[in-house]
């Protein structure tokens, strides 16, 4: 707390060439793309991140899966699936080129260390030696994955130099440039360690701060509001700091609400796919099957194919048995077992054992605590599924994110499509990848530090044309420090005002804007204590209570360092949330069932509405404004 | 699963600027009371936030004494069950205790190389600068191959 004398930062500038803020999946492919092009080291090139980049972003934990792996398909088969799980709209040249790239980031990971299961008679042989890797499906390879992290993170490490990263840092905002709008040319933030102001000034920028989490109110709201299925800690920078920077948006409607096993949030594909597990109801029925027929209603089967649907219509199917008392959903973890196993030595048995509890101790420890805490043991006991809050992510399977330019090179790209260099946002000098770059879903882990490495090269091509950039940011270095620290300043001002030091007129703490936001998102935009429905009325109620919230956020207080932290992450918040509801409100149509519904226009409407939704946000007037941009299918439906 | 930070094994990183657990949290919870002013225990780290933490147990695998453990949280959670890794430099083992105390006990390795021995650059191609606009290829020369004729404008 250092006796709140932490009034006046000191501030250190910095210039570099590139600046990559985030350190995550995306920010590590994006050193390792970027310092064999520097070869020389003419470019001065920095990282920062808001924690220590070892276990910083989604893979902190690890993964138990790399979910996006080509291998034997072809890139074209890639964006088919990708698109039929998005409901058809998606950028296909953006999937199509990380299709043809992550396999090799893949092989970079294996030859770090990453230790990728074999089927049996190659283990010991890599995937570039022909091993064949164990597939749970058609995209995704299960991994040893506790060190995913650390191990992709020494090699950004090794390839940039400590000295070119700064950890702790929270960036708050860009910097457009002074003489041309249409361009960023530097960054601020603060360090969440030291009393100090970071400002750099750059050339060209990599924006990949991850996705949003707890813009709605989570389901356990105690102690386990820390139990997310996404990280706590992603908090819709990456959105909030491009729209405030005038970049178009696009999808923003696009959410992604997992089913996963209630309330630790563990994974479900292995227990699908590679276990053969089978969910089902109260009372005991198949669901899906049950209830297949209700993709006819509405149009929301146009994009199913056999059993292939969309993510969010998977769910779909799951919420009308709980919205009709048919809850809750069980995963019969029991006989999927016991089916395995009848074919197994007792050796095999205990290998299978050990296979289920790793993948939930790999990514989603949490989960484990629970079994060890209700006595739930797989082979004994079924669990629970539950569709969770909403998260805003475009790398998962959802395609919220920013407007980016793809390549030039692929067959029929329209000119819409490309306006710039590779992952260039609409703004100059901004570029984005992993979670931020919209319309591209299904990129993973393997596919956000390929599509580092593809922004990375067009940064450098970037950078090498526009060499006589000077940064001059169009703003003062006092406006900055006064903006950054407002918290800090509210806090110290008022905070004797009243004897008890969290209820005061004057301001609010970040953690009860927070709530008061999760409540506005959760009653009246889609959250879960509507089954995720919402219409314009609830969305105007919406509008005009995040107004007066955004309002509010002049009022943050922070008592500390950490509290700024959580004052910043939450104004990201607010913004990010405020573009999921007008993308909401504009599209008139339920494009994704499953994930939300517009009561009063429940249809799929390909007609009006198989277009992306773009939005750009005004920083001067607060205000959001929504387009139509044409969607171009380009690559054949097949056969 | 909030972590909480043992009395009798935390030593505050021997006093040390940084101290461990601090510099891992990737949401910035773990703290260290310099002078007990915070917790009545000087010199050692706390979790000021439970209600934030994402039990990724990235400081639970890193305390160099053991002292962090998760008690899953008690808003969910029965009370008695426990997880807890021991991560080495190659592998890592977990012991489990049911709140019927059932044990179980995992090991899975984590890594195939060293963390040392991780060099990004060797054996992988130097840039061909004429490559530099070309989207078809990262400077590994890894890409997949493509079947163009899937292309509507082929
Ligand atoms: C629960 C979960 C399970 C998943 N499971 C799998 C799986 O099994 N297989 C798979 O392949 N993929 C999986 N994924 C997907 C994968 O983790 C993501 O696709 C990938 O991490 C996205 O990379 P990114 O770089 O965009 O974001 P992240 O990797 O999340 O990195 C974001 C970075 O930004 C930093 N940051 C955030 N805000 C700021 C700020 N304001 N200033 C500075 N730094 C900031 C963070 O500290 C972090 O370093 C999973 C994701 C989640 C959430
Ligand atoms: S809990 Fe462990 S890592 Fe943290 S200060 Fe104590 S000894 Fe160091
Ligand atoms: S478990 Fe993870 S989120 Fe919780 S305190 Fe430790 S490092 Fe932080």
């Amino acid at each position: 707390m250092s006796g709140y004398s932490f009034g006046k930062p000191e501030v250190i500038e910095e210039e570099v060439d590139i600046l990559i803020i985030g350190g995550g999946m995306a920010a590590c492919g994006a050193a390792f793309e970027l310092q064999r092009w520097n070869a020389d080291k003419a470019l001065k090139i920095k990282m920062v991140d808001k924690a220590a980049v070892d276990r910083s972003g989604a893979v902190a934990q690890g993964l138990s899966a790399i979910n996006t792996y080509l291998g034997e398909n072809d890139p074209a088969d890639y964006v088919r699936y990708v698109r039929r799980d998005l409901m058809g709209i998606t950028r296909e040249d953006l999937i199509y080129d990380t299709g043809r790239h992550v396999d090799d980031s893949v092989h970079q990971f294996e030859k770090w260390g990453l230790p990728i299961w074999k089927q049996e008679g190659d283990e010991g042989k890599s995937l570039t030696e022909g091993g064949k890797p164990v597939r749970t499906g058609r995209w995704q390879i299960m991994i040893n994955g506790e060190s995913y992290k650390p191990i992709v993170a020494a090699a950004a490490i090794k390839a940039l130099g400590m000295d070119n990263i700064q950890e702790h840092v929270f960036i708050v905002r860009l910097i457009n440039d002074k003489n041309d709008a249409g361009r960023v040319v530097g960054a601020a933030g603060f360090s969440v360690r030291e009393n100090k102001i970071y400002i750099y000034r750059f050339k060209a920028c990599l924006l990949v701060c991850g996705g949003a989490v707890n813009i709605f109110r989570p389901r356990s709201v105690g102690e386990g509001t820390g139990r997310a299925w996404y990280p706590v800690w992603n908090a819709g920078s990456t959105y909030a700091m491009a729209a405030e920077a005038g970049a178009e948006l696009t999808l923003m409607e696009n959410r992604f609400v997992p089913a996963r096993f209630k309330d630790g949030y563990g994974p479900v594909g292995a227990w699908f796919l590679l276990f053969k597990a089978k969910s089902m109801n109260a009372q005991g029925e198949d669901y899906q099957e049950k209830n297949a027929h209700m993709l006819q209603e509405h149009g929301y089967g146009a994009y199913v194919k056999g059993h292939a649907m969309g993510t969010c219509l998977r769910n779909h199917l799951m919420i009308h048995e709980l919205k009709n008392g048919r809850g809750p959903i069980f995963i019969d973890t029991v006989t999927a077992l016991a089916n395995l196993a009848k074919k197994m030595t007792p050796e095999e048995i205990k290998h299978l054992e050990a296979e289920a509890w790793e993948d939930f101790l790999d990514m989603t420890i949490g989960q484990c605590g629970i079994w060890a805490g209700e006595n739930i043991e797989p082979d004994k006991q079924m669990s629970e599924l539950m569709p969770t809050e909403p998260y805003l992510l475009g790398s998962h399977a959802g395609c919220a994110g920013i407007w980016c330019s793809g390549p030039d090179d692929l067959p029929g790209t329209p000119d819409h499509y490309h306006w710039g260099y590779n992952r260039m946002t609409t703004v100059r000098g901004l570029f984005t990848e992993g979670d931020g770059c919209g319309a591209s879903g299904h990129k993973f882990s393997s596919g956000s530090h390929a599509g580092g490495r593809i922004a990375a090269k067009a940064m450098i091509k970037y950078v090498q044309d526009n060499n006589d950039i000077v940064p001059e940011l169009d703003c003062s270095i006092d406006e900055l420090k006064q903006e950054l620290y407002r918290p800090v300043a509210t806090f110290l001002k008022y905070k004797d005002y009243t004897t008890a030091i969290d209820v005061n007129p004057h301001y609010i703490t970040p953690k009860m804007l927070q709530f008061r936001l999760q409540k506005i998102m959760d009653e009246y935009v889609a959250g879960v204590s509507t089954l995720y429905q919402t219409n314009a009325t609830m969305l105007r109620v919406a509008e005009r209570k995040l107004g007066m919230l955004k309002e509010d956020s002049l009022k943050l207080r922070a008592k500390d360092l950490h509290e700024l932290l959580r004052a910043w992450e939450n104004y990201h918040r607010i913004l990010t949330a405020e573009a999921h509801m007008k993308h909401i409100q504009f599209r008139e149509e339920t494009r994704y069932p499953g994930y939300y519904y517009r009561a009063d226009f429940l249809d799929l409407d390909d007609e009006n509405w198989k277009c992306f939704v773009n939005s750009t946000y005004d920083r001067h007037t607060g205000e959001w404004s929504c387009k139509k941009v044409p969607w171009v299918e380009l690559i054949k439906e097949a056969d | 699963m909030p972590t909480y930070v043992r009395t009798d094994k935390c030593d505050g990183c021997q006093d040390q600027k940084k101290t461990v657990c601090m510099h891992i949290c990737p949401h910035d919870l773990m703290r260290l009371d310099k002078d007990g002013s915070e917790t009545g225990h000087a010199k050692k780290a706390y979790n000021q936030e439970p209600e934030q933490c994402w039990e990724c147990y990235a400081c639970v695998k890193i305390c160099p004494q053991n002292a962090i453990e998760c008690r899953s949280y008690a808003d969910v959670t029965p009370l008695g069950g426990m997880v807890q890794p021991m991560r080495g430099s190659d592998a890592i083992v977990w012991n489990i205790k049911f709140r019927n105390g059932n044990k179980k006990r995992f090991e899975f390795p984590i890594r195939t190389i060293a963390e040392e021995s991780i060099d990004p650059y060797s054996g992988t191609p130097e840039t061909i600068e004429a490559e530099l606009a070309d989207h078809s290829t990262l400077f590994t020369k890894g890409t997949h191959s493509c079947d163009f004729s899937q292309f509507n404008a082929s």
